[in-house]
């Protein structure tokens, strides 16, 4: 039952920008690879060295696990589902449809960022997956169980961050994470993780006096803290301070390197180039595109490099010099642009014609486009009511 | 890392046995599992239902409006009325009368409002969302709600019934009647809380509940009797939880009766009521 490579709703996507889930198929016919995502590049893998407070953390209990035990097999073993599979997700609120017909696939083992304008699906999306809403139409699997009539077994192979509260306002900090752990077989060791997170100072502290920012680590602990297989983050770094987000964002590397399967939601662009192997943009309740950051990015929309030199520059000339596809034009006097897939390559072409024209390529740029671009090239970049 | 990795002809294998999920094989054993390394199961079901209860009853007894709700006031009303003589309580020690009616209260006080306010809010605040993605089942939080209110009721019975006999209070009848009129009417009171905090807004529940425990305490036979009211009003106001329950009590506790089957009758109808539309109509977000 997977559904098309290109699934429903998956207009604009670029060349090169696979849909989710291609990793999962990649799963299936594989079955002694890996169990880290293929899609990853290696250097996406491991958490910058910038960040001093992070140390990989010695395994909390490495005794044998009994084999009955739901795990992700390396690789996915034989028939292994997808994190999640959604065909076809309706789902409307009175006159309002919230979702229109979306269809996403999340390969396991990898962070997927859903991305999209306030009121887009994102938050329905992902409380369907979580069981909390019925899907007026379509399917939604996750981890192979339906999340309504599977919920006791699911329950308990899933983490979630809800996009707010979720927390008795007068339960201290570590008391609510020691609690959470209790209800799981094999959590983390808390005060690990509690020091892994920055919380030390408020572990005394009831959650209605914790700053958001505590307040959202927390609520991140909480959905982690039962070592799941995959975790559901709702806007996880709303509101924290930039060293709180890297925090985050460390922790969200560590659950993928340790085989964690990872969807977040977010408005934060940095955040998902950062973070995520793939992209999904959601946009009036349908996934309008979907790749890895830099796929999005190369085909989304155009690059550009700028330069400036004297003006009336054989323009013409130096298109010829180009590729095809390329563009080339004199912005102002002496500005020049020239517009396609900017290679290293096509770089060194652009400064050995000027070597040959006696020309000093003056202010020389090479504008990429950030997910940011393809973002608003994607939904507009007028406010919405 | 076993197998060299450049190795290809042993790539397969390599693969396996350096996946991070992957602790069961021998090879495997040697190299450490990440911190997160997948390895979900749900607690036994007895050690969450404990867990849960425990943190209910320690957030209850931390919260100062609840204590203040379900201790000080039922302690100060026994002491105070039973002290002074405010209202006619009809023949005998005022404490005779009033420790029964303060005992119903007290159950009204945790079971109803108590309850009702703090579901409430846990409903507003996303807490009973929350739990609903964790492994405790719905039921299972239901029946950590319930030994909370449990543990908080038996702390109540003690430190009022020790109040009463300091006063010279002199209980009769059966305890274990007592205890079966304790519990139905536990009962009914859950299932009106419980509908209350799962239907209302949170402020409409704070502000419902407090009002309802308020009319009570003066129209339900607590600190005033029945018999005060005109005759219509009277009997209106018998077929209320907590009437029924401080008649019963007081049926036992003061005239020593067997068991008052009307009053259970009552109180059992009422739980039937409340709880099956609370079943029904409660809303966990």
């Amino acid at each position: 039952m997977r559904p098309g490579p290109t699934g429903v709703g998956a207009r604009k996507l670029p060349p090169g920008a696979g849909p989710l889930g291609a990793t999962g198929v990649r799963h299936g016919s594989a079955p002694h690879s890996v169990a880290r995502p293929l899609t990853s590049p290696p250097s996406r893998g491991l958490p910058p060295n910038g960040w001093s407070s992070l140390r990989r953390l010695p395994p909390m209990r490495d005794e044998p696990s009994p084999s009955h035990l739901p795990r992700p097999a390396p690789g996915g073993a034989a028939g292994e589902a997808p994190a999640v599979e959604i065909v076809g997700l309706f789902k409307r609120y009175g006159t309002k449809t919230a979702v229109d017909g979306l269809t996403l696939s999340v390969a396991r083992g990898s962070v997927t960022a859903v991305l999209g304008p306030n009121g887009a699906g994102k938050t329905t999306t992902i409380e369907t997956c979580e069981g909390y809403r019925r899907p007026d139409e379509g399917s939604v699997r996750v981890l192979g169980l339906d999340p309504l009539a599977d919920a006791a077994r699911l329950r308990p192979r899933i983490g979630v961050m809800l996009q707010s509260g979720g927390i008795y306002p007068g339960a201290r900090a570590a008391e609510m994470l020691r609690h959470t752990a209790t209800l799981h077989a094999h959590p983390v060791d808390v005060d690990t993780l509690i020091e892994r997170l920055g919380l030390e100072s408020c572990g005394r502290t009831v959650y209605r006096r914790l700053s958001g920012g505590q307040q959202q680590r927390l609520a991140l602990a909480m959905a982690v803290v039962g070592r799941p297989e995959l975790v559901f983050l709702d806007e996880p770094t709303a509101g924290l301070d930039p060293q709180a987000r890297r925090a985050t964002w460390d922790l969200v590397r560590e659950l993928r390197t340790d085989g964690v399967s990872v969807v977040l939601t977010t408005h934060h662009m940095d955040e998902a180039e950062q973070l995520a192997d793939e992209v999904a943009i959601i946009d009036g309740g349908k996934v309008i595109a979907a790749g890895s950051p830099e796929a999005l990015c190369r085909g989304g929309a155009e690059n550009s490099l700028r330069f400036s030199g004297r003006p009336a520059l054989d323009v013409v000339s130096l298109l010829k010099a180009l590729p095809v596809e390329c563009t080339a034009i004199e912005l102002t006097p002496g500005s020049y642009r020239i517009t396609g897939n900017i290679t290293p390559q096509l770089l060194a072409t652009v400064t050995s014609w000027c070597a040959q024209h006696g020309v000093l390529p003056d202010r020389l740029s090479v504008e990429r486009h950030t997910l940011e671009d393809v973002f608003l090239e994607l939904t507009g970049k007028e406010l919405r009511a | 890392m076993i197998a060299d990795p450049t190795d290809t002809a042993d790539t397969a294998d390599t693969a396996d046995t350096t996946g991070p999920a992957d602790t069961t094989g021998p090879a495997a054993a040697s190299e450490p599992a990440g911190t997160f390394t997948p390895r979900p199961g749900a607690a036994p079901l007895g050690r969450m239902i404990r867990a849960q209860a425990a943190l209910e009853t320690r957030l209850l007894l931390r919260n100062g409006e609840q204590l203040l709700l379900v201790i000080i006031i039922p302690t100060l009303l026994l002491a105070l009325f039973s002290a002074v003589d405010i209202v006619d309580t009809g023949d005998g020690d005022a404490v005779d009368f009033l420790a029964p009616g303060v005992l119903a209260l007290a159950v009204l006080s945790t079971a109803f409002t108590g309850q009702a306010i703090a579901t409430g809010f846990e409903r507003r605040y996303g807490v009973l969302k929350r739990l609903g993605a964790s492994p405790l089942p719905r039921w299972g939080l239901l029946t950590a709600k319930t030994c909370a209110v449990l543990v908080t009721e038996v702390l109540q019975v003690a430190l009022l019934t020790a109040v009463a006999l300091a006063l010279g209070w002199s209980p009769h009848g059966n305890p274990a009647t007592v205890a079966l009129l304790l519990l139905l009417g536990t009962a009914a009171f859950s299932g009106l809380g419980l509908l209350m905090a799962g239907t209302l807004r949170a402020e409409a529940t704070l502000a419902a509940a407090n009002l309802v425990f308020l009319l009570l305490l003066f129209g339900g036979g607590v600190v005033v009797p029945l018999d005060n009211f005109p005759g219509g009003v009277e009997s209106v106001l018998s077929f209320l939880p907590v009437s029924a329950l401080s008649d019963g009590l007081r049926d036992v506790l003061r005239d020593g009766a067997g068991v008052p089957w009307a009053n259970l009758g009552v109180l059992a109808a009422w739980a039937v009521l409340g709880l099956g539309a609370a079943g029904r109509f409660f809303r966990w977000e």
